[in-house]
């Protein structure tokens, strides 16, 4: 071969597709709920299908459960609780906590694969993020089951009782884990409710619990629309409430619960605030702005949807960071070389659609990735607004898909006021080399989460949740025990 | 001191931090050791675990088919074919050339290697070995591979290599100097350098084992490049710790926000440890990702290494045959 | 209110009579905006009480012991009006709550905060952060379930507004006047007294509350007040007054916990 042809064959490298192989999953045509150990059809014996968002297939028959699954699946977890797993010993229940974590370690191919079909999200990210965080997170919480009385809530706490527990579709496993984890080692029951668009892996981890042998109606799953979370909030043998999703949703709960004895934490949205300063390291900063806003297409409560950049270094860091946003890859979510996956449903695509379009009306500059997107399937390229004042919706409303919108600052005061400027107090990010700057603004943020020169990063170890409109109560870490404890 | 191509010094700050995607060509002067200092130091710093994260994510990267073929004879091209033993004979240099000219006897389709790499008294072996072909003799110098001797003998040592027909010299800068904040020094010897070689190719090795930190690779990389350096080059292969990605791509972004401001591409070479065709094969991906298609060739970025080639020769063999080979099928040279 | 003793906005006051139906005193009665100036105040004055030094805030709770101390007997009077008997015994209990939570002020942090070990490069820190502005609706007739809701919030970094017992609001205005020669910065504790039907709801629909306590009320209000709470998800305790448990319930409802991950790297 002449320099010439080998020259003009490389040129630039085109990855060529690189799929993860399905061979790992066996999907059921239907799948039941998971009720008092044993997967059973629903009482009205109706069903809805999941579909995979990046192709609009169908992926399999989910069973819509009914008020009077709620109740079998309530008096079940109550039965479990009195006769089997409050009494348990601590060590006890540590054994099957464990074991869970490692056999998610052992499905972790088929899980990692299942999520991405079901959710949309790329490969990389089920396979390098979700699933080993959700095995984490059983590991971690295992070994506190029989050490609670060490946690700092005084001798000998007491759970809470049966946990009903509603999950979004964002991060459909790690998100039963961050439940189902801190609820069993502190000796609660649960009943937990996957995300209508996303059920899958949640039935798979109840295949997990099957092969782990835990006790009939330790946990049970229940699927279905936002009618199976409203029944399991006002059902009156539930003693706690964890739910993580929207504010508008967190509130209704917290009301519905107001007039009883349960117990509620709440995590929800989010407008997160990535702050640069011209010290900071650039090349870093344009991965971790990438990483805030990009990560899950965005669909993450903590997303830096926010970029609060120092005046001076604006139109620089925004020349880098479009250059970069031109680089993603998006498409096929299970191709292993993709960056962004799909949207997870024609709804929240539509959303996305209509806040992005009232971005543009407002008067903000819009610049969109031109990378093509496959024809079926819900998806939407990496956006940013520039020009974006505080005032404007794509500055103030969790758009909780892949837009992030660049507002600019002067003084590190100006910085911390137009963070804390929301209603929202999740999670914030700050960029800077100087490490005394950097715990300044920290102190000042009103916010759950703070990540110094880095973004979106989780452990089981390092408690999660908001302030202010963003909830209340912690997931991970010691703190996470408090959730389900009677303290 | 030196002009080079560039806007001007305030220009540079942090990374090239503003001037469009057009690159001027104009001239940065450096006067004198103090605007030097200043200069580098006000390059954007470098995050490490940000930096790592980054190269951990590009390394998950999969090429398949097609695109495996094509890296793994970008690869081959690349390869700065290396001996540089003291028990280095000319018998061992000439059946290294051979090999350099024709990686596989078996398949005239392989791709020739960059250049063969060797100390200045065997160059002139190397060159009659490699005449009439497209690939390149190199030649460590410069005291090469400490750098511990006076400006006087490192330009003798250029002058010999290049004398006995070098077209590349791999310099070492004197990272001692480098520690010591002795910017001025430093720079003045691969000036002095450049100025020796003519046309010859300059690659100067940084020796990032023994710099440490990826904020001193990054300033010692604007630094070469301000002296005028062809390549940047990441190791001598004589220390602990030699090419690594996170190096790569610290010296990668220099580059391509060098050619920002001062219009001139400079080349990359990474050498010592990258042994097999996946760890050559992942240099490539950030070389890819970070300054893109006009890197992607020789002239831009190399890999100095020996038994590297043979294993992409065997993943070339299997990616196209679907078998392994047997282990012998390639010459141990 | 804000380091003052205003009237109510509105001008309105009532009565204050003895279990014997003698005339006590006139106590304002206040309004809407009366509370919405309180919070303007606590919120004004939440992020300088929150930025003093622990060991600052910890002094500060401290000399509003010393100044109950020193005025004991007139507290004990006031307390009487409620507790009858049982006012000097209630008194001393109160204060050596004050003295109590004063030395949690630096301790907070180090009891619920945390380092995480976290798998990775990042130096990972947990430390408790005030909710914010926090609501007291206050016993209605325990002095020391009075300052046991009072000082949880303000050890924690919290400001605080007080609604007072209706029946019974002396002890709680007398401890304003405490607060005020015990240099607590204005606005930190805010006291309003009138109609508790009338300010609770105004209270906790609040927006710019961030907690309530709900110890201090009957059951009836309860899930009205709880609903209202709900429109800005506002934290809300109801806690007993019966252990140092109780006590830390409360403590522990109006603190956050922020976690900052920094990287680690050469």
């Amino acid at each position: 071969m002449s320099d010439d042809q080998l020259q003009s064959r490389l040129g630039a490298l085109i990855y060529d597709a690189a799929p993860e192989s399905t061979a790992s999953v066996q999907l059921r045509s239907h799948y039941g709920l998971y009720v008092d150990g044993v997967f059973r059809d629903g009482a009205e014996n109706q069903h809805f299908v999941t579909i995979n968002p990046a192709t609009e297939e169908t992926l399999a028959s989910v069973t819509q459960a009914s008020a009077h699954d709620v109740d079998l699946a309530v008096r079940a977890a109550r039965r479990a609780y009195d006769d089997v797993w409050s009494t348990m010993p601590g060590a006890e229940r540590a054994k099957y906590l464990f074991r869970v974590a490692r056999l998610i370690q052992e499905r972790a191919r088929e899980l990692a694969v299942v999520e991405t079909l079901d959710n949309g999200k790329p490969i990389r990210e089920s396979r390098d993020v979700d699933i080993p965080l959700a095995a984490a997170h059983f590991f971690y919480y295992a070994g506190w089951a029989d050490k609670l009385d060490f946690a700092g809530f005084g001798p000998a706490p007491k759970p809470l009782g049966v946990a009903g527990q509603i999950i979004p579709w964002n991060f459909p496993l790690m998100m039963a884990a961050w439940k189902l984890a801190p609820a069993l080692a502190a000796g609660n029951t649960c009943v937990l409710k996957p995300a209508e668009t996303t059920p899958l892996t949640a039935l798979l981890l109840a295949e997990i619990f099957e092969q782990a042998e835990l006790p009939a109606g330790v946990v049970n799953i229940l699927t279905g629309d936002g009618s199976v979370g409203a029944a399991i909030v006002d059902h009156p043998g539930i003693d706690k409430i964890a739910f993580t999703g929207s504010t508008e949703v967190g509130r209704q709960i917290q009301r519905h619960v107001a007039g009883s004895s349960k117990h509620l934490t709440l995590e929800l949205g989010g407008k997160g605030a990535n702050i640069v300063f011209d010290d900071a390291p650039l090349d870093e900063v344009v991965e971790g702005i990438i990483d805030g806003i990009f990560f899950n297409q965005g669909h993450v409560c903590c997303a830096g949807s926010r970029l609060l950049v120092q005046e001076t270094i604006e139109d620089e860091l925004l020349r880098r960071l479009t250059r970069r946003v031109e680089q993603l890859r998006v498409g096929d979510p299970l191709d292993k070389n993709t960056d962004v996956g799909a949207i997870n449903s024609a709804a929240q695509l539509a959303r996305v659609e209509e806040i992005t379009a009232s971005g543009e009306l407002e008067g903000a500059t819009r610049f969109s990735s031109s990378c093509p997107l496959p024809e079926k399937g819900f998806w939407f390229a990496p956006t940013i607004f520039s020009n974006v004042s505080q005032s404007q919706r794509v500055a103030r409303e969790e758009i909780f898909g892949p837009v992030l919108s660049v507002l600019n600052f002067r003084t590190p005061d100006e910085a911390v006021a137009k963070a804390n400027n929301t209603t929202y107090g999740l999670a914030c990010g700050v960029w800077s080399e100087k490490g005394s700057r950097t715990m300044w603004v920290a102190e000042r943020l009103r916010a759950g989460v703070v990540w110094a020169n880095t973004y979106n990063r989780f452990d089981p170890a390092s408690p999660f949740g908001g302030v202010r409109q963003s909830g209340f109560g912690r997931e991970g870490g010691r703190q996470g025990l408090e959730a389900y404890l009677d303290v | 001191m030196s002009k080079v191509s560039s806007t001007t010094s305030s220009s540079v700050a942090r990374g090239g931090a503003y001037v469009t995607l057009a690159p001027r060509n104009e001239v940065l002067e450096v006067e004198s050791e103090a605007q030097l200092r200043t200069l580098l130091s006000s390059l954007s710093g470098v995050d490490a675990v940000g930096l790592e994260a980054r190269v951990a994510k590009l390394s998950t990267r999969s090429l398949k088919q097609s695109t495996k073929l094509t890296a793994l004879d970008l690869a081959i091209s690349m390869v700065d074919l290396t001996t540089l033993e003291g028990a280095d004979t000319p018998g061992r240099v000439r059946s290294l050339c051979h090999k350099a000219r024709r990686p596989d006897p078996h398949d005239a389709a392989v791709p020739n290697v960059a250049a063969v790499c060797v100390y200045p008294d065997l160059v002139s072996v190397a060159r009659d070995a490699l005449a009439g072909s497209r690939v390149a003799v190199a030649s460590v110098a410069t005291a090469f591979p400490s750098g511990r001797a006076s400006l006087a003998v490192k330009l003798a040592d250029v002058r010999e290599a290049l004398a006995a027909g070098a077209d590349e010299i791999d310099m070492v800068i004197d990272r001692g100097a480098f520690l010591a904040g002795r910017l001025g020094r430093v720079f003045e010897e691969i000036v002095a350098v450049k100025a020796e070689c003519g046309a010859a190719r300059l690659k100067v090795i940084l020796e990032t084992g023994e710099l440490v930190t990826y904020d001193n690779v990054r300033r010692a990389s604007w630094l070469a490049m301000l002296a005028g350096a062809d390549f940047i080059k990441t190791s001598t292969g004589k220390v602990g710790v030699n090419a690594t990605l996170p190096f790569a791509l610290v010296m990668l972004e220099a580059v391509r926000d060098f050619a920002e401001v001062a219009g001139r591409p400079v080349g990359v070479k990474v050498a010592g440890g990258v042994r097999n065709a996946k760890d050559a094969l992942r240099y490539l991906v950030v070389v890819n990702e970070t300054v893109g298609a006009r890197w992607l060739s020789a002239d831009y970025f190399r890999v100095g290494a020996s038994s590297l080639l043979n294993d992409l020769l065997m993943q070339r063999y299997k990616q196209r045959r679907g078998v392994y080979p047997r282990s012998d099928e390639f010459s141990g040279d | 209110m804000n380091g003052a003793f205003v009237r109510s906005e509105s001008g309105r006051s009532y009565e204050i009579v003895d279990a014997s139906g003698t005339f006590v005193a006139n106590v304002a009665r206040a309004s809407r905006k009366d509370v919405r100036d309180a919070v303007v105040a606590a919120r004004a004055a939440q992020a300088k009480w929150w930025a003093a030094t622990a060991y600052n805030r910890g002094q500060v709770l401290y000399r509003l012991a010393e100044m109950a101390e020193s005025r004991r007997d007139e507290l004990r009077d006031h307390v009487a009006l409620a507790e009858a008997s049982e006012a000097v015994a209630a008194v001393a209990r109160a204060i050596d709550r004050v003295v109590w939570y004063a030395g949690w002020t630096d301790k907070i942090a180090q009891v619920y905060g945390s380092t995480n070990p976290v798998a990775g490069p990042f130096f990972n820190f947990s430390h408790p952060t005030p909710s914010g502005v926090v609501a007291v609706l206050a016993h209605p007739t325990s002095f020391e379930g009075l300052i046991d809701q009072v000082m949880a919030p303000l050890a924690a970094g919290n400001t605080v507004v007080v609604v007072a017992s209706e029946r019974h609001p002396t002890p709680a205005v007398l401890l304003g006047e405490l607060s005020v020669t015990a240099d607590f910065p204005p606005g930190v504790l805010n006291v309003l007294t009138g109609s508790l039907d009338e300010l609770a709801p105004v209270v906790c629909a609040h927006e710019d509350v961030d907690g309530v306590d709900l110890s201090g009320v009957d059951d009836a209000l309860l899930g009205e007040l709880r609903s209202l709470s709900a429109e800005s998800i506002k934290r809300v305790v109801r806690a007993g007054f019966a252990s140092d448990a109780d006590s830390l319930r409360r403590l522990r409802t109006f603190i956050e916990t922020t976690t900052v991950w920094h990287t680690v790297g050469q």
